[in-house]
């Protein structure tokens, strides 16, 4: 099912959480809202969920929320069937994960409660789909947190429903859980094909996870792309700066740029070597080098005093045996300009 | 230093002080408690059993006792009721002066009974803001049971909201709102989800309140006007008898007093040991 937000609006007290934010969610996609805390992505969430009511304004077309092309504003958050996923889990710990997963089936009304065995064989089947079977004895505080959050998740799923919101769904797990869960989640997704919302502020996360990265900052949203389009051709300095990290130079600095604009580089877009490659290397100095990782970071001082980072693959750094203090240049291989008109 | 700094104090104190402060513990444990609450039950039982069962079948001894249970029954249900509205209010809603009503709230520990006592006179007295009018319906509250009941759930008010609104600050709203999400009504979300999470702190509060609720002396005292058999409760009816120079009666009503509150203790202590017992659960497997 597809997920609208129209211009929609939030502000607490004189703080502005949301401005003029609009967002369509394909049926099936996996989309992930990705900013730092407080850039609002957690607001939109609960907005869409229905925990939050978006500000009032007198244009009927602000403000809407469509599922499946039907506004759904009014809607309680139960009547949007919506399954939502805490950071810290938010489980009933003093249920068992079997009546976790349950709840949602038994407080059904009952006309439309299905019968204890049906129950009984849902949950089983989640049990299994989430790999804890034989866990529905145990209660919440007997198991891990990467556990805990996939029970979340089995509740969440239970009552079928008609899109997934996760919020930080991963954020307080350890590293590796992490990554094992992210798989996991893709992998999932790929089976069910469940409209889902991710919220994180984690870049790898977002890019790794989602069919469309959606990155906001201050209660606007910057860019909506594939991880893809984000990553390679991101919309504002906010977007390059947030996905990865970036050295930025000054126009001055740079042979190949005039005036005041500012030039993005990533640290593996740029070229280290002993001599100049062409009329945009710039020279400078090897102040320190990071061996631990994929690459080597060389950290260079450049001779108009400029800290730059640049990414060298392990066998390049060996045969182009770089030390501490060696005069180098380095050359952009590509760069983003956000000056307007400007493109290279 | 040894590196157990902080850990345990018992190494490092010397074994007289230990044994110094555990023997003034417990002697003023022992002075200050144990020794009068005994002295109540050798007093009530020294006459025999006979004074005893005399003290208590007398009719003015039974309308104290019925009174006091009376106003209890009304003012814990009233004082749960609202702790939990409180409660909730304050904790899963934001609005302008909540710091100022949780303050508000805690009034009645502050304020003297008798001035509580005082205040009721002042409002619903025969020249009060509303004793006339509800004089008017045939309504008296002070000098009568009413006034009796309204006293004790003033100084019973903090008893419940006290225990739950640290509970449930903790706890925060996620829980609900993941039921509600599921589907459940606000009854379900309520029924299912929060009452079992602070099931043991409203005991708790409730137990508290009805302790003090049994042994409220000073603002009952002012409402009630001490007619025997009528306003008296428990307390003021032990007052009464004790200045009567009757003090075996006197006793008797004592031990019964003093036998409820113990009771409400042992309740008391039974569910601290659950609760700790919970939240130690909670660290080793976290």
């Amino acid at each position: 099912m597809s997920v609208e937000v129209r211009q929609v609006n939030k502000t607490f007290g004189s703080y502005k959480a949301l401005q003029d934010v609009s967002l369509k969610v394909n049926s099936g996609e996996l989309v992930a809202l990705l900013g730092p805390s407080g850039s609002g992505k957690t607001t939109l969430l609960r907005v869409i969920a229905g925990m939050e009511v978006p500000d009032r304004s007198q244009n009927s077309e602000e403000g809407k929320i469509l599922f499946f092309d039907q506004d759904v504003a009014k809607w309680s958050v139960s009547q949007r069937q919506v399954g939502f996923v805490f950071q810290h889990y938010a489980l009933f710990k003093h249920m068992s994960v079997f009546e976790n997963i349950a709840f949602g089936l038994r407080v059904r009304p009952r006309g439309q409660r299905p019968s204890n065995a049906q129950i009984h064989d849902r949950v089983k089947q989640l049990l299994q789909l989430i790999q804890l079977e034989g866990f529905g004895d145990r209660f919440p505080m007997q198991l891990s947190g990467g556990q805990r959050q996939r029970v979340a998740l089995a509740r969440a799923m239970a009552i079928e429903p008609k899109v997934l919101l996760l919020d930080e769904p991963f954020g307080a797990l350890d590293a590796k859980v992490r990554q094992k869960l992210r798989e996991w989640l893709r992998r999932l997704h790929e089976q069910m094909h469940t409209t889902t919302i991710l919220v994180t502020h984690d870049q790898e996360e977002a890019l790794e996870v989602a069919d469309r990265v959606v990155v906001m900052n201050q209660a606007k949203i910057e860019q909506i792309g594939t991880p893809e389009e984000v990553f390679h051709r991101p919309a504002s300095e906010f977007v390059i700066d947030f996905l990865g990290s970036v050295n930025v130079f000054s126009g001055r600095s740079s042979e190949t740029l005039k005036g005041e604009s500012k030039v993005y580089v990533r640290p593996h877009e740029l070229q280290i070597s002993r001599n100049s490659i062409d009329h945009t290397s710039i020279s400078g100095q090897v102040q320190k080098i990071h061996r631990a990782g994929a690459s080597a970071k060389v950290f260079v001082q450049t001779d108009n005093d400029q800290k730059v980072r640049v990414d060298v693959p392990m066998n390049q750094l060996q045969s182009l045996e770089l030390g501490i203090g060696q005069q180098v240049f380095i050359t952009p291989m590509q760069a983003h300009v956000f000056s307007p008109d400007y493109t290279i | 230093m040894s590196s157990t700094e902080g850990f345990s104090h018992e190494s490092r104190d010397p074994k007289w002080v230990q044994f110094l402060l555990i023997g003034l513990t417990l002697g003023f444990v022992f002075l200050l408690l144990i020794l009068p609450l005994g002295v109540i039950f050798w007093e009530a039982f020294r006459k025999g059993i006979k004074t005893y069962a005399l003290a208590l079948s007398d009719r003015n001894a039974q309308s104290a006792i019925a009174l006091t249970l009376l106003a209890t029954a009304i003012s814990v249900p009233v004082n749960m009721f609202f702790g939990l509205a409180a409660a909730w209010a304050t904790t899963k809603y934001s609005f302008r002066g909540k710091s100022l009503l949780i303050s508000i709230i805690d009034l009645p520990f502050a304020i003297s009974p008798v001035i509580a006592g005082l205040m009721l006179i002042l409002l619903y007295g025969i020249h009060g803001w509303f004793g006339s009018t509800l004089q008017s319906f045939g309504l008296q509250v002070i000098f009568a049971v009413p006034g009796v009941v309204l006293a004790t759930m003033f100084v019973t008010v903090p008893f419940v909201a006290r225990e739950l609104i640290p509970v449930m600050q903790e706890q925060g709203s996620e829980q609900e709102w993941a039921a509600v999400s599921l589907g459940a009504s606000g009854w379900q979300t309520f029924v299912k989800v929060t009452l079992p999470n602070i099931r043991w702190a409203l005991l708790y509060g409730v137990l508290l309140c009805s302790a003090r609720a049994m042994g409220e002396f000073g603002a009952v005292s002012v409402v009630s006007s001490n007619i025997r058999g009528l306003t008296n409760t428990l307390p003021l009816q032990i007052d009464a008898l004790y200045n009567d120079y009757n003090a075996p009666a006197a006793f008797a009503l004592s031990s019964i007093l003093a036998s409820l509150s113990i009771l409400t203790l042992i309740a008391k202590s039974w569910l601290e040991a659950r609760i700790d017992y919970r939240s130690k659960d909670k660290e080793e497997l976290l």
